[in-house]
Parts: C-alpha cells; structure tokens; sequence
C-alpha cells in the first residue's frame, strides 16, 4: 500500500475534563474519500478542528504526507494543502460574494501562482464561483454575501476551499441546509473532484449524498470511534444502529 | 521588615480588588466594559465630601447618599447612552472611557484639586500586628474587600439573579428564551458595578487625599487587575490583586518607589502575552486562536 | 404648454454603476465632483503661503493639526484589521526619543534621523506589540492604554534618555513654511497611500481580519503577521509625526508618550468618521483649531472633546464626513418639465 496522506494517531481533546475526542486514529491513503458520521456532539466538528489545526489536542499526534504535524498552527497547514469547510459559515458579510474569494487566492499557497494582479483574481474567483453553480452572468456573484440565502453561502464556502487547491478537502456538514437541487448540483462536482485524485473527509448527517462520495467510512459515538469500514457495511453495524437511534430494538 | 511586607502588600491588595470588584462584576454579567469607573469613583468620592462638608450629613448618611447616587448615574449612563451602542465593543470602550474623563476634567475644572478636599477615617486609631503599625481604615478596607468578594462570588454562582445574569453574559439568546431582559438586567449590572466602585470609593479614599489623578490611575487599575485575573472569575480577581499588590509592595522596598507603576504594567503585558485569557479567564479559551 | 419645475439630484446620472464609480459626462459633472476635494486640498496647501496675513501661532496650530491628522491615519489603519488603540501616543513617543537620542549624541541632522526614527521607530513598535497581536477587544485596548505610560515610567524610573527632563537643544527644523509644507506632502502621501492600499487585495486580507479572523485562517494567511505588517505601515506616520515635532520643538520629553497624542487622534477619527481616511484628516483639521480657540476655557475643552467623542459615537457614528458626502450627493436642482 501506498504512504498514507494523513495518519490520526490516538488523538483526544478534553474541555474542561470532558473528553469530547477520544484517542481516534486512522489513516487516509491518497485518493481516499471518508465519511465521518455519528450523532450531534459525537466529536465531529472538534475531530475536523484538531486535523486542521483550529484546536489544540491534548494528546495525540497528527501526521500529513509523512509530516508531524500536530503543533503546526492553522494557517500553515492551509498552506501544506488541507482546507476545509466550516459547518456554520461566516462569510465576509461585508464583501460582494466573489470578493470573498480573494483572501484565499492571496494566500501564501496560491497567491503566486494566481498572478500579482487584483484583475486576475478577480477573473478566477468569478471561475470558481460558476463552478459551484453561481451564475456568472447574473448579478448573484456580485451581491454582497450577507444578501445572499443560506444554500449560496454553503456553495460560496465550498468555493473557497477550492480557491486553495487543496490535496486534503474536509468538508464538514457542507450539505445541512442546502436544497435538494443545490445538493444536486454540488455532488457532480465533488465527485470529480475526488475523480481528480483529491483526498477527501466529510463529515455529513446526509447517508444518501455520503454513500456516493465516501468509500469508507468512521462512526463516533460520545467522542470515541465505534466502527470503521464500507459505508454500507458501517450503517448496517448494530452498535451503531443503537448509537444513532438510541434504542436497542431499532 | 517581612511583617511589614506581609500587612503592607494584603492591605494593598485589597485595595486593588476593591477598586477592580465593580469593573469586573459589571463585564462579568453582561460584558459591558465600563471605563467610566475612574470617573464614578471620584464621583462618588466628591458626593460623599459634598454631603458631609458641605450640606452637612451624617458622614453615614453621606456615604450611603453618595454610593446610591453612584449606582443611579451607572443606570442613567446605561439607559442614555450604552443601551444604542450595546454590543459593538468599540464603541461602548470609547463612550464609556469619554463619560469618564468627562466627569474626572469636569471636577478639576470645577476646582477640586486642593488638599481640603479629603475624607475622614471611619474610626480613629491604630493597631499593632505582627509589630506593624496599621491603622483602623486600613482594617475597614481589608474587612470590606474580603467581604465583598465573597458575597460577589455568592451572589454570581449561587443566587437565582446572579446566576441568570451570568446566563446572558454566556449566550444573550439563551437567556431571552428562558425570559431574563437582558437590557433590564444589563443596566442593573452596571448600576451595582457603578455602586460597589462607590463602595470601593468611601472606603479607600480615606487613606489619603481625594485628587484628579486618582480617578485615571484607578482606571488603568480597575481594569488591569481584572483583565488580569480573567474577568469573569472573583477567585482569578482576588489571586490577580495579590499578585499585583505585593509585587508593588515587594519593589517599593526592594527597588525603589520609582518603579512600583513599571512593575505593575509590565506585568499585565506580560501576563496577558502570555495567558491571553487572564489568570483564571475561561470565556475565550474555547474560541481562543491557536 | 406649461411649464412646471420637478427636483432632479445633482449626482443624477454620474453614480452610474456604483458608489465610487463616475460617468462623467461633462466639465460640470466633473466640477461637480471635484469641487470639495479641491477645495479642501487646495486649501490645506494654500494656508502656509498665508504667513504674512495670519498670526504665526495659527501656523503651529496648522502644524499641530497635520500631526494630529498623521496619528489619526494611524490610528484608523490599526482600526482596519480590528486592533483598537488607546495608546497612539505609544508611536509618538518612540517616533521622538529615537530621533532626539540620534540627534543628541551623534549630532546627525534632521534629514537623516527623521527618516530613520520614522522606520525604525515603527519596526520597534510592532516588533513590541507582536507578542499581544492575538489579543483582541479591550484586550488590546488596554494594553496600548497602559504602554505610554509604561514608557513614561521606565524612562523616569532608569534615568535614561534624560530621564524627567528630556533631551533638549536638539536640531532645529529650517523655517515653518518649509516645514508646514513637508509635513503636508507627508500627509497627502500617507492619504492617498493608506486609501490606495486599503482598497487593494493586500487591504483586503485586512479587512478580512477584523470582520472574521477565523475565515482568513482557513484560508490560509497568518493572521498575526498580516496584523503586525498593519501595525508596522500604521505606525510610520505616527513616529514620524514623533521625530518631526521632535525637531520642530527641539526638545523631546516624557511629554511626548501624553495622553493628548492618544486621546485628539481618537476623537478625530470618531467624529470625521471610522473608516474613512478622509474622515479622520477632516476630524483633525476639525477639532485641532477648535480645541485652540477653547484653550482659555483650560480643561473645560477637554471635557467639550469628551461630550463630542460620546454624542458621535452614540449618535452619529458614521461620523462627520460621511454625513457631509451623503448630504452633498443629496443636493438637488429644478428641472423645467414640459406638460
């Protein structure tokens, strides 16, 4: 087998003494696309910030492309290539929607290969917003982002993790609360992305549109991982049936 | 010598959490950060003397008047002023920090900057402890600043209020939900932080002369020791006030008087560069930046 | 046929697509929208060929207005990536000492070490404050609050520098004509420069900043870098508001690091308006020459300065210049209608 893109090693956060991550670890070979699932307050969200360094873990190491690292602040790892979604977006309310996207085509991991000019960014952001399904020759891509619905803020999120070219995509929830034809239009495109060869994890309630994107998957239950394999298989699992639905005879 | 280190730096302590408790307990309920507090605070003092020298009240009546005056113009500062900015931080630092300056050139303006203008001592006399001398308003202080913290630290975690209040300082929705107003109770927080600042006021201000000065370093030392000892904690407060208080007693004697205030401001940087959160703070540390 | 008036805005039809973006479609049009700029341009640079009608004084109050103007500037791009300051005097003060030590001992000319207190003045300063970049709020507020007088205090406490009473005798600066007039083009140079770079992409991630720190991390920019370039661009103007008057007053001393080079800034910046360079250059020519006609009221101005910062941050906190813009643009002339 290949080397792993990222190896998760016994990580665990606490807040507080509450373990809301409990040594988990897995490893994501290049090209993989893995669903994490389990009930609200699993520890989904917080596995997604220790892996893109947005929290610190308490114990635990992580390793990307054979790289520790566990105690490298966020952006950095921006830069070595993992971007993620955020579930809550939070946009730069202020800025037209294809204007958000010039932050990240500034950074350090693009910036130069965008070009110096303002223009040329502009033209890319306006490519990658078409490419999530904003209009390009309706007003949309130029209404400020706190004008826009919900579903377009998830869309103008997605578009800026692709800004960043990243090899490790995470989406987290990108899916809750977009209709069934802005998930319809956004599928295709994640499935070639990971076509591209991009390694991917999404955290998501949806079964249906996670089914089609992962071919493994995890289960967290109260911080702790409660079963790994196909999706298929994980679901069927009867611990996991008694995680998700809490009774026993379900 | 180590005695008089021992009395010297616990009465400058508490002096310190004294004039912090209003500060604290106002941001600590519901985040507003009041920088009027050097202003209340020589208000307060001016109220009492006008009541005792001038229309001549008991001087318990006086400081009663004076502290209940205080808690209203917290409220009236709230209702005027605070209520149209509320929760856009910068704003409610600058009004806050202009209504204070305000008040402190208004009385220097007004002439209060002589040596007649000074409080009496509660009581007269001294007492000796561990063979320093200390005397009897010191006491009051030390006595009246533990109390309060502890009565503060009662009412914010086991009372019915207290607690509510804390709830909207943690989540302003939450609390709407479970029927607390949160713009009542915030200016109820402010009135009492506005209050206890005149509590710390009449206590302290006997000790020496009530001048201009007093009003901004209490300011720059209300704030301080809070942020230093995390804002919403009352034991990170009280832990922060002896820190800062014998670090200044322990370079008055050691270093020189010159360079108590250097000591003191270094060491809030150099706390807050490091622990960004305070001493005992736990409200950001979730979403703190790492 | 009759003919009856209706009222048509002025700037009908030259805001064609946006707020900042003109179609101008004659000299009117362009009178029109160069008339106010030009006029105050004009008459910032006109004022210190007025030498011989004005009272000198009134030319050191021009000076005092530029200065403050520089540290409003500074203050307002601080602002920009959300770090709130209470202690410009902090830039002011370094901006000083460094070219009055340079001055003092090794007797360099004005020339020489403004340039050189102005860069390294405000390479200290955000080399200083790097370690608290990541606080944010009142936070950072009180800790630029406490910094001046920290500097105050050590440099009464050590001796050094001159200790209480400064270092004076220093080189002075050629006649004020001359010296309004660098400070001027100062000035313009920084305006224009700020507004430029805050409309940039690199102002961008600026903004970004302050309005979400968290999105600008993810997408991959050090933050605190990006803050400590601000704080390091923000502060040239102010240190070299510093080593200017330095010279211009040949003396520098603990009164430089004054709550005054905090507070006026602040003030200016609150009433012209936050955000908008113009606004805080308009609040400097503002209250600079107001607080001077209030000077024989003694500390009652600073009280007046107060009430100002509260009744704008309260009740008008689009500030001065906004206000004056939109009601400019709201200007509106008769048109004879045919019926």
């Amino acid at each position: 087998m290949a080397n792993p893109i990222l190896q998760v090693d016994h990580l665990t956060k606490r807040f507080g003494g509450i373990g809301a991550v409990y040594r988990i670890s897995f490893d994501l070979q290049p090209g993989e696309a893995l669903g994490i699932i389990g009930p609200n307050g699993s520890g989904k969200t917080t596995l997604v910030n220790l892996i893109t360094g947005f929290v610190k873990p308490t114990a635990g190491r992580v390793t990307f492309r054979g790289r520790e690292i566990t105690n490298l602040p966020a952006y950095a790892r921006v830069e070595l290539g993992i971007a993620r979604s955020f579930q809550m977006v939070r946009p730069f309310y202020n800025l037209p929607a294809f204007k958000n996207l010039i932050i990240p085509l500034f950074s350090p991991r693009v910036g130069k290969r965008v070009g110096g000019k303002s223009g040329n960014r502009d033209e890319v952001a306006m490519h990658l917003l078409e490419e999530v399904g904003f209009e390009r020759d309706s007003q949309v891509p130029y209404k400020v982002a706190s004008s826009l619905p919900h579903g377009y803020l998830k869309r103008l999120e997605l578009a800026r993790c692709l800004a960043l070219e990243p090899e490790l995509l995470i989406l987290d929830e990108l899916f809750s609360g977009m209709s069934m034809s802005e998930v319809a239009s956004v599928l295709p495109l994640i499935e070639k992305i990971r076509e591209q060869g991009t390694t991917i994890i999404m955290v998501e309630h949806r079964l249906r549109e996670l089914f089609r994107i992962a071919n493994r998957a995890i289960v967290l239950n109260f911080g702790e991982k409660i079963a790994e394999g196909k999706p298929e298989e994980v679901i069927a699992d009867e611990q996991v049936r008694k995680a998700y639905l809490g009774s026993e005879d379900a | 010598m180590f005695a008089s280190i021992l009395v010297n730096g616990l009465v400058n302590s508490v002096i310190l959490i004294l004039t912090a408790l209003g500060f604290s307990l106002t941001f600590g309920l519901s985040r507003v950060a009041n920088f009027a507090v050097g202003g209340l605070y020589l208000f307060a003092g001016f109220a009492a003397w006008i009541f005792l020298r001038i229309l001549g009240l008991p001087y318990a009546v006086a400081i009663l008047l004076a502290i209940i005056l205080t808690g209203i113009l917290g409220a009236i500062i709230y209702q005027v002023l605070l209520v149209r900015v509320r929760g856009i931080e910068l704003s409610e630092v600058i009004a806050t920090f202009a209504v204070g300056v305000a008040i402190l050139e208004t009385f220097r303006w007004a002439g209060f900057v002589t040596y007649e203008f000074n409080l009496p001592s509660f009581f007269k006399g001294r007492l000796e402890i561990l063979g320093t001398v200390i005397d009897y308003q010191r006491l009051i202080v030390i006595g009246v600043g533990l109390f309060l913290a502890v009565a503060l630290w009662w009412f914010t975690h086991h009372t019915k209020i207290g607690l509510g209040l804390r709830g909207i300082a943690q989540d302003e929705h939450t609390a709407l939900t479970l029927g607390i107003e949160s713009d009542w109770a915030a200016m109820l927080s402010v009135a009492i932080g506005s209050a206890l600042t005149a509590v710390a006021a009449v206590v302290i201000l006997p000790l020496g002369i009530i001048s201009i000065n007093v009003g901004y370093e209490v300011l720059l030392l209300a704030i301080a020791v809070s942020v230093l000892g995390g804002l919403e904690s009352t034991v990170g407060l009280v832990i922060a006030g002896l820190i800062l208080g014998y670090a200044q007693v322990l370079t008055a004697n050691f270093l020189g008087p010159q360079w108590m205030l250097v000591v003191y401001l270094a060491a809030i940087v150099t706390v807050l560069a490091v622990r960004p959160s305070g001493l005992l703070g736990r409200f950001k540390e979730i979403e703190e930046r790492v | 046929m009759t003919i009856t008036f209706r009222k048509e805005r002025l700037d009908r039809g030259i805001k064609a697509r946006s707020a900042d973006i003109y179609a101008l479609a004659s000299w009117r049009e362009l009178a029109y929208l160069l008339a106010p700029r030009m006029l105050l341009i004009g008459g910032v640079l006109a004022f210190p060929l007025l030498r011989g009608l004005v009272d000198a004084y009134w030319l050191r109050v021009m000076l005092m207005a530029c200065t403050i103007a520089l540290l409003a500037l500074s203050w307002d791009l601080m602002a920009s990536v959300g770090l709130v300051s209470l202690g410009q005097a902090m830039f002011f003060g370094i901006g000083g000492y460094i070219t009055g030590y340079l001055s003092s001992t090794l007797k360099w000319p004005p020339f020489i070490t403004i340039p050189i207190a102005t860069v390294a003045g405000a390479l200290l300063c955000a080399t200083l404050l790097y370690p608290v970049l990541r606080l944010r709020g009142i936070y950072f507020a009180l800790i630029t609050l406490s910094l001046p007088q920290l500097f105050e205090r050590i440099i009464e406490a050590t001796k050094i520098l001159g200790g209480t009473d400064g270092m004076s005798g220093l080189t002075p600066l050629p006649d004020i004509t001359i010296s309004l007039y660098v400070i001027i083009a100062v000035l313009f140079a920084t305006f224009f420069g700020f507004r430029r770079l805050i409309d940039s992409d690199y102002g961008l991630v600026f903004k970004g900043i302050r309005d979400n720190d968290r999105s600008v991390i993810a997408a991959g920019i050090n933050i605190y870098w990006y803050k400590a370039q601000a704080v390091f661009i923000a502060g040239l103007p102010a240190t070299f508001a510093g080593a200017f008057m330095t010279h211009y007053n040949q003396f520098v001393g603990m009164s430089s690091f004054a709550a005054d080079y905090s507070v006026l800034p602040l003030t200016s910046t609150v009433v012209g308006g936050i955000g908008v360079f113009a606004g805080a250059l308009l609040g400097a020519f503002l209250l600079v020459p107001i607080s001077e006609v209030l000077r024989a009221y003694g500390t009652l101005r600073v009280v007046i300065y107060c009430i100002a910062l509260v009744v704008f941050v309260v009740g008008r906190p689009e500030g001065i210049f906004r206000y004056a813009q939109r009601k400019y643009h709201q200007f509106e002339r008769p048109v004879a209608v045919e019926e």
